[in-house]
């Protein structure tokens, strides 16, 4: 039978994944709208970026609240995981807002005539983010090492993009307000991957009580026992 | 199966893996009569640091403690296989008295248990008078050093011929403190001290313990995990009379390497 506690820990689990949810949908919706062009639902994804923030806020309250109650071991690192991840998602509704406020001004502007690979980037990045709350409800370490690396592709995507869109702007100087909101824009995705790449070095240390992160040893580690298995 | 061979933490709090342990635990098996309560527990307790024994009810946590100053051998058909080496001597070789092995080896329990009728100075110094010290200057210098050290001496100097019931629940447990240090012991051994306190008492149990750690080997039998995790440096675990997982504290209580371990401390079952 459950325990009081562990009740309270599946419900701080699922609001986080609640609050994964709404980031996804943001940078879904960012996207969207910078492709489509559409300014009204560039506005909504910023009006709604008020609700992850107070996830992350409602997140903070709760995982204090099980602090003072003493959680150990795995309850510890699962606490302490669950309010870093909600940083990060966090920050990921913060850049999904930013990727909104450039759709929104290059919706009122003559669209650049560039091929940018941006879908894909966003797609990539986005799948990180999946992957990496997915190892966290699964308590997979061995998917969370494997999205780190995934983070180099995203990069590289960036710097293709970047370089395009300079190579677009000393060309057609004309063009250089819009290129620089797709750049904004594009660093926007890139540093969303970084925050999923972030959420998996957190799922690792909450498996494996190994903190990987600022480390180049992201190989296999053995993991800690897990809880009730 | 539960570590037999011998554990000593390969890092701990402040380096102490360079220095030698204060107790040596090899194979230690206690019996009473035809019940085996603890089985064959190998581990070394570090010198000057606070050592926690946890574990469910009648895990051997006490037989454990008790075993370590002989105690034990109070009880009936108790028999011990096994060795205890206090700073490299053998404290069951053969011609150690238990009264000399506890009088280096001194205990607290869990019930306070000031000598009624005794005076607050009386308690102090029974111990050195059963041993036949009777210098005055020297009874009175250690009952204050005792009485200091126990965090007691403020609050009892101007009444230390008070009958030591008189004392509160707190105070007289760190009255027993006292009485344990007076007769100058190498090692502290504690089974749950703070257990029938109340918060504000327990804090100042667990400030006295953390300060003499400096000077004591302290080894604690508690129930309270948030407790060992504050008080300790290293947490030894028994399950149903084996050692099951022992290293420094922090790991055991934020990534236990044993799964029996990991759902204790996370309350899943004891």
């Amino acid at each position: 039978m459950e325990t009081h506690f562990e009740m309270e820990l599946d419900g701080l689990k699922q609001k986080l994944l609640l609050m994964a949810s709404h980031a996804e949908t943001a940078v879904n919706q960012a996207v969207q709208a910078l492709v489509q062009r559409d300014s009204d639902l560039a506005v909504q994804v910023k009006e709604n970026d008020r609700v992850i923030d107070q996830f992350e806020v409602e997140i903070d309250d709760l995982v204090i609240q099980l602090l003072t109650k003493a959680p150990l071991a795995t309850n510890l690192r699962l606490v302490t995981v669950a309010m870093k991840i909600s940083q990060n998602l966090e920050r990921i509704g913060d850049e999904a807002s930013k990727v909104a406020k450039r759709a929104r001004d290059l919706s009122r502007e003559a669209p650049v005539k560039i091929n940018l690979d941006l879908p894909r980037m966003a797609t990539l990045a986005l799948n990180m983010v999946k992957a990496a709350l997915d190892a966290f409800v699964n308590w997979d370490s061995a998917a969370a090492r494997a999205i780190i690396p995934r983070d180099k592709e995203v990069d590289a995507l960036n710097k293709q993009i970047h370089e395009a869109l300079a190579k677009h702007m000393v060309a057609n100087p004309d063009t250089i307000g819009r290129c620089l909101n797709w750049m904004v824009a594009t660093k926007s995705l890139e540093r969303i991957a970084d925050h999923a790449k972030n959420v998996a070095e957190e799922v690792v240390y909450l498996c494996e009580a190994q903190d990987i992160r600022h480390s180049g040893a992201k190989g296999q580690g053995a993991p800690a026992p897990a809880p009730g298995a | 199966m539960p570590p037999t061979t011998n554990q000593t933490p390969a890092s701990g709090p402040e380096q102490k893996s360079t220095v030698a342990p204060a107790l040596t635990v090899r194979h230690l098996s206690v019996f009473f009569g035809g019940n085996q309560v603890l089985k064959n527990t190998s581990l070394d307790i570090a010198a000057r640091a606070v050592t926690a024994i946890i574990g469910p009810s009648g895990c051997g946590k006490s037989t454990f403690l008790r075993a370590i100053n002989r105690m034990h051998e109070l009880t009936p058909e108790a028999r011990v296989e096994g060795e205890i080496r206090l700073f490299g001597e053998d404290i069951y070789a053969r011609g150690v008295e238990p009264v000399v092995v506890r009088r280096r080896v001194g205990m607290v329990f869990q019930k306070s248990n000031p000598f009624p009728t005794m005076s607050i100075v009386d308690n102090v110094t029974v111990g050195l008078r059963l041993n036949g010290v009777r210098q005055r200057k020297l009874l009175a210098e250690r009952t204050e050093q005792s009485l200091r050290m126990a965090a007691l001496w403020d609050e009892v100097k101007d009444r230390l011929h008070a009958p030591a019931i008189s004392l509160s629940g707190g105070q007289q447990q760190r009255l027993c403190i006292a009485r344990a240090l007076a007769v100058q012991p190498e090692v502290l051994l504690m089974d749950e001290p703070a257990s029938a306190l109340d918060p504000l008492a327990t804090a100042k149990i667990e400030d006295l313990i953390l300060e003499l750690k400096k000077e004591y080997t302290i080894v604690i039998v508690t129930h309270n995990m948030q407790q060992a995790a504050r008080m300790s440096d290293y947490t030894a675990f028994f399950y149903l009379g084996e050692l099951v997982e022992f290293g420094p504290t922090a790991k055991i209580f934020t990534s236990p390497a044993q799964k029996r371990t990991e759902d204790y401390v996370t309350g899943r079952f004891g």
